[in-house]
């Protein structure tokens, strides 16, 4: 007759078979979060637990130093954030251009189509060929050193394809309605742009460039490629100084080092002492992640209250 | 057919002598999309000056693609292709020609869409974007130009008191009043609307309608509708389309009363289809 459940019965019978499938999933997605959740746990409480007794004020405002109890990050953490500067700076700027570009004003043809497919590609490049390549480039052919400005170029190379993808993504989720609307007022491309499509993409591509950033501030093989030092006892000339035209840029070309060669540096010597400060810098490297998601979250949430169509 | 008033016909504005002046006219007027698919074909059709034109036919009759003309969106979309003329009345201009800025078109022919449309900015700057752009930025004119505008989509009452608020708060009704404002703040000389009241509810629509009725005093209006009691309550001119084919054009009294072809008749009375 029908193959279709008939009888109430029938039915109460299909809904519950539904519902215990439902129940399942939920189960099952329970399980596969709280392992992860979990790993990342015993990971980080493990190593809070090793580190513990190293986070006082003094590990952050000393040197490197050949006694485990008298070893601070202070070049470590500087450098780190001086870096992530010139990679914000450079990668920002550059991503979110090329993001406009490709999505409003590059013709949709073949070439467009090689392009994407490539910066695509690009994010999955790994970190290190990124390094061999900064080395090459920046340090051998333009001669910049071994420096911070070479860190920071290289880690906003890494990023880059983030950033981009991160801003046409944030721009395709502008319906077309509101841009026809501007231009149907009279608005050139440009203002279009200005007004509307940077403003309104603006949460997309700042949580883009912040997960791009969390992944740079942990990046410890291009930046050994590229020469970083692994003791360095002294930080880069100050970016402000009393005198006349108090801002200096030397700090750019200053030997460095970052938080994960640090980390590398002290996991590296045989004295268990030193695996303490590593656990201690590693505790504060996964708060530093944490504060910048967390800081996207938020500023997400903040610009994207006003937003909505 | 082309504006010959029959007598007899309901007493419906305006009066049937003489035609108004025009304000546009498409001459041949062929359009064809991206794909190549040919949404329009040979239309030629007058829009008189400070009159509601409504455009009526059935789903996909290329209704949007005709009126979306008149302000050259088309040319937001690779691959579109005009043929033809639309020229604007009184300085002669053919608003498809190359050498016609879009952007210029779109100064003098405002558009208001089929779901509103506010920018998620303030009230006060989606009615004032339009002056923006067009580099006003004195304060006072501004604020002058966004009242009035306000006032004429009968919006300021309602909304004087929260200027600076984000024009996505509103209500639907509300919004689409806002984009009239926002359409009306620039002066245009002619309005598009796409199915305006179509996510709307009737006392939305009802407030809509009579704005329209009120509007024709300043611009010229045409108006793309899917509902036979709006076109005739509020055009003066209603235009049948078919297939992309312009199938006739008369005062909106005659096309509802005694439509000159069959097709027109069987749309307008339901029996389409
Ligand atoms: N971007 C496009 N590319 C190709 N064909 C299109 C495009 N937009 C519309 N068309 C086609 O053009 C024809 C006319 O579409 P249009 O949107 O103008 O119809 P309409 O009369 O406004 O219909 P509706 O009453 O449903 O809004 C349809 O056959 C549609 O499929
Ligand atoms: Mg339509």
């Amino acid at each position: 007759m029908s193959y279709v459940a008939q009888t109430p019965e029938q039915i109460r019978g299909l809904i519950a078979k539904a519902k215990r499938r439902d129940v399942l999933f939920v189960a099952l997605g329970v399980i596969a979060l709280g392992i992860g959740f979990a790993t990342f746990l015993a990971l980080f409480l493990d190593m809070l637990l090793d580190g513990w007794g190293r986070l006082r004020p003094e590990f952050f405002t000393q040197f490197p130093s050949r006694r485990a109890a008298q070893a601070g990050i202070l070049s470590a953490w500087v450098g780190t954030f001086l870096v992530m500067i010139v990679t914000a700076a450079v990668a920002v700027p550059l991503g979110v251009s090329a993001g406009i570009y490709l999505e409003e004003y590059a013709p949709k043809n073949w070439v467009t189509d090689v392009i994407e497919i490539n910066i695509t590609n690009l994010a999955g490049v790994p970190s290190i060929v990124y390094g061999l390549l900064a080395l090459g480039l920046f340090v051998y052919a333009f001669g910049l050193g071994q420096s911070v400005q070479t860190a920071g170029l290289t880690l906003a190379l890494l990023i880059l394809p983030v950033v981009i993808v991160a801003t046409r993504e944030a721009i395709r989720a502008i319906p077309a309605m509101i841009r026809e609307g501007a231009y149907a007022v009279g608005a050139t491309r440009w203002q279009t742009v200005k007004d509307h499509i940077i403003p309104y993409s603006m949460p997309g591509i700042l949580t883009g460039v912040i997960i791009g950033m969390s992944r740079a501030i942990g990046e410890t093989a291009p930046i050994i490629t590229i020469g970083a030092l692994t003791f360095i006892a002294f930080l880069p000339p100050a970016p402000v100084g009393a005198e006349f035209p108090f801002l200096s840029f030397e700090w750019l070309k200053a030997p460095f080092t970052v938080m994960p060669i640090q980390m590398f540096n002290w996991t590296s010597r045989p004295d268990p002492a030193f695996h303490a400060n590593a656990a201690a810098a590693g505790t504060i490297l996964v708060f530093m992640t944490l504060a910048m998601n967390g800081l996207a979250i938020w500023l997400r949430y903040r610009l994207r209250k006003n937003i909505k169509w | 057919m082309l504006g010959s008033a029959r007598p007899g016909a309901a007493g419906l504005t305006p009066d049937a002598s003489p035609p108004p002046p025009l304000k546009a006219e498409s001459r041949d007027l062929s359009f064809h999309y991206g794909n190549g698919f040919k949404a329009l074909n040979a239309i030629t059709m007058p829009v008189h000056e400070h009159r509601v034109t409504a455009l009526i036919g059935p789903s996909g009759c290329g209704k949007s693609t005709f009126l979306r003309c008149f302000n050259r969106m088309h040319d937001l979309y690779p691959g579109n292709r005009y043929e033809g003329a639309i020229v604007l009345h009184p300085d002669n201009t053919n608003l498809l020609a190359d050498d016609v800025d879009p952007i210029e078109v779109r100064m003098r022919v405002s558009m208001v869409f089929q779901k509103p449309n506010p920018f998620p900015k303030s009230i006060y700057e989606n009615v004032a974007y339009g002056l923006r752009v067009r580099g006003v930025t004195n304060k006072n004119h501004l604020d002058d130009k966004v009242e009035e505008s306000l006032r004429g989509a009968a919006l300021w009452d309602e909304v004087k008191q929260r200027l600076n608020e984000v024009g996505s708060n509103l209500s639907g009704g509300q919004q689409q009043r806002l984009c009239i404002a926002r359409a009306l703040a620039t002066d245009p000389e002619i309005l598009l609307f796409d199915e305006p009241t179509s996510a709307l509810d009737p006392i939305a629509t009802a407030s809509i309608e009579e704005l329209i009725s009120e509007l024709k005093k300043r611009v010229t209006i045409l108006i793309v509708t899917h509902n036979m009691q709006q076109a005739a309550r509020v055009s003066d001119y209603t235009a049948y389309m078919y297939l992309g084919e312009l199938i006739e054009f008369d005062r909106t009294d005659t096309i509802f009363f005694k439509p000159g072809r069959k097709e027109t008749e069987d749309y307008i009375t339901g029996r389409f289809g």
